[in-house]
């Protein structure tokens, strides 16, 4: 597989907002005219279990799922989802979970998810005004403030 | 270009098709194709049960027009009746089919491989990769349909159904749909024995015909690449084929049934090893081994679950290794304040013993309930639970209960209901109708039960208690099992301590369903003012 893929996958637990997380990381790739796959599983997963969703682009991407090991970043937003997910990191890669984020500074704790992203933000190529045209395109207008400012408070942190 | 998920690209094509209707019960994974074909501006509606749907879409094909009906892979199960033989009449319009197939069965009961209801059926089947080309194939699919005059599967998995990837549109691929309209076919529609047995010369001569043109000019593709290896794929499998062997020349076949044989046989000869990796059952190596083509075919330990980059990688290797087990992630649970958490507290509480069903409450055989011994199949608790009651020794007998939701007690279990009925054990029996109000466990979807259509418009409902009276059933109790659960738990010890038949419709709205459902309600309120 040629290294240039980036793969990135996000966890954590059903209420969370694992898969709006995917989902804005894949805009942003998606908008920047890269090729891009998103894998998530729904059903059972989303009555409060694990839930996980992984995102690959890059100049082509065949499997939409990230092989184990070959990860580049995992992004938990809950802490005790890392070890179940470890396996599918990369020597080398980064982990990015709660602790990196300081939840008192958030105006809303519903959105650690993209404070989360915020760090994942700082690791990518992508510019700032992309993620956050991402955040407005992704998310309902009523959600959009305090999400930048998650946004912010995780790029900056 | 568009970023949609298989089943948003599905819906899409059949909305750039001009599909009349679209017809499906909901089912993971394959519920979005409808609300998001709905939600484009398609004609859309949930049947009861996929057979309904089937039927309803034979008739839209029947006229003239494009019909699309989804299901997840057991749904076919249920519709097989009227495949097999739809299989056989043909249509007028197009009559598309779309099986989701969950492979490692992330949500679903089994993972049986539904290319083996193409082959029993004799109904062609074609299998995209991506979402592009489930928009393609969904084209294709149609394009088949109206060429042979014959219903097609679309089949789909869970990782196609559920990735999103880039997509994009080419609705002019087809000609504009015929205007619908009656026209009389009665040898092909009628299938009394004098006209069916022509009827299945008549398929099994457009299959041979499908065959050569799929070997010729189907929607297969060849990627070129070492002589070593050569590898026949399809579906998922082919995305994880080309990251995991770069270098192996690949034949990915689209349409898979009938297979294009020839073109295998071909394929296979330039190569010096010819593998064939598939998903699931092995299919395609069966086929191609009977041909007497030189293919192998996958290990054992690999028809189990779903492929992904690593496990083709040790297909090809070789390398049958135990794998390692993945790390237990937490267990989905109901939810808190979940009705069916009372209810199952009380089973508990009074020892029953519980046939079950499909849907949330599912989860009722998981701690701290353990309140569930069995789950078979979508409206199966309450044929088994008479089962258990006409078998078991009274005293054992007394505490069996059927427990069923309220869309899946208008899926199948209305007929059990009758057979309770018909045939009720001696020592009587307690069904339980958990009705939250929706169809909870595939995100809430509408029913028959709840009187609102696909887009929550208002319409006709049926009423358990109403249609449980009226059948026969001498005691029918509905109950809000929140509000007082001793009382909820009394009422069931007491129908249980009688020896006739009991029917609990157990009433609250699913919480996370409550405020669409207080929404939907007022706006139809004020639209009837």
């Amino acid at each position: 597989m040629s290294s240039k893929v980036t793969n990135i996958v996000i966890a954590g637990l059903g209420g969370q907002g694992v898969l709006t997380c995917s989902d804005i990381v894949a805009d942003v790739a998606f908008h920047t005219a890269l090729d891009v796959k998103k894998s998530e599983l729904h059903g059972m997963s989303q009555r409060g279990g694990s839930v996980s969703s992984d995102v690959r682009y890059g100049a082509q991407v065949f499997s939409p799922m990230v092989p184990p090991g070959e990860a580049d970043f995992l992004v938990a937003t809950a802490a005790d989802q890392v070890p179940v997910n470890a396996a599918v990191l990369r020597e080398g890669g980064t982990i990015i979970d709660p602790s990196h984020i300081d939840e008192s500074k958030l105006r809303n704790k519903k959105s650690l998810n993209v404070a989360l992203l915020g760090v994942l933000s700082r690791h990518l190529q992508f510019s700032e005004q992309e993620w956050l045209a991402a955040i407005r395109r992704i998310l309902p207008e009523a959600l959009h403030e305090a999400n930048v400012q998650a946004f912010h408070l995780g790029r900056g942190a | 270009m568009l970023f949609l998920s298989g089943d948003e690209a599905v819906a899409t094509a059949a909305f750039d098709a001009g599909v009349k209707l679209g017809t499906g019960y909901p089912g993971t994974p394959s519920t979005e194709i409808l609300e998001c074909f709905e939600s484009l501006g398609g004609q859309a509606q949930w049947s009861p049960n996929e057979k309904v749907a089937l039927e309803v879409g034979i008739g839209v094909a029947y006229a003239g027009a494009r019909a699309i009906v989804t299901m997840k892979h057991v749904g076919l199960n249920v519709a097989a009746d009227p495949l097999f033989t739809v299989a056989y009449t043909g249509v007028s319009g197009a009559l598309v089919i779309v099986s989701a197939d969950d492979p490692g069965m992330a949500s679903s009961q089994n993972e049986q491989d539904n290319r083996r209801y193409a082959v029993a059926a004799a109904v062609p089947m074609l299998e995209p990769s991506d979402s592009q080309e489930a928009y393609d194939f969904t084209l294709r699919a149609i394009e088949i349909s109206e060429r042979w005059r014959v219903p097609v599967l679309l089949r789909i998995t869970t990782r196609v159904c559920h990735s999103k990837t880039v997509v994009r549109r080419n609705g002019d691929a087809l000609p504009q749909p015929r205007a619908a309209e009656f026209v009389r076919d009665v040898r092909s529609r009628v299938m009394i024995p004098a006209f069916a047995r022509p009827a299945h010369h008549n398929l099994r001569e457009k299959l041979r015909q499908m065959a050569a043109w799929n070997t010729s000019d189907g929607p297969n593709q060849i990627v070129e690449g070492s002589v070593s290896l050569g590898i026949i794929t399809s579906g998922i499998s082919y995305q994880h084929v080309r990251e995991a062997v770069p270098q192996a020349s690949v034949l990915k076949l689209g349409l898979t049934y009938p297979l294009p044989l020839e073109l295998m046989r071909n394929f296979a000869s330039r190569v010096e090893r010819c593998l064939v990796i598939e998903e699931g059952d092995p299919y395609m190596v069966e086929a191609a081994l009977a041909a007497g083509i030189a293919v192998e075919g996958k290990p054992d330990m690999f028809r189990f679950g779903e492929l992904n980059v690593a496990r083709v990688r040790s297909i090809v290797a070789g390398d049958t290794t135990p794998e390692p087990k993945p790390v237990a992630g937490k267990p989905p649970a109901l939810c808190p304040g979940c009705a069916h958490r009372n209810v199952f507290a009380s089973l508990k509480n009074l020892d029953c013993i519980v046939a079950g069903d499909i849907g949330c409450y599912s989860l009722g055989v998981l701690p701290p309930f353990d309140a569930m011994d069995s789950v078979v199949c979508m409206g199966a608790s309450i044929g088994v639970g008479l089962g258990l009651r006409h078998a078991l020794p009274p005293e054992q007998a007394k505490r069996v209960v059927s427990v069923i939701g309220d869309s899946t007690f208008v899926h199948s279990g209305i007929t059990g209901l009758v057979e309770m009925i018909y045939n009720p054990p001696p020592t009587g029996h307690v069904l339980l109708i958990l009705d939250n109000g929706t169809t909870a466990m595939t995100g809430m979807q509408e029913h028959a039960g709840t009187g609102r259509t696909l887009d929550h418009a208002k319409t006709g409902k049926v009423v358990f208690e109403d249609l449980a009276r009226l059948l026969g059933v001498p005691n029918v109790h509905v109950i809000d099992p929140t509000v007082d659960t001793p009382k909820f738990e009394k009422l069931v010890k007491e129908c249980l301590d009688k020896t006739e038949l009991s029917v609990i419709v157990a009433r609250r709205n699913c919480l996370l369903a409550a405020r669409y459902i207080r929404e939907y309600e007022r706006c139809n309120e004020q639209q009837g003012n």
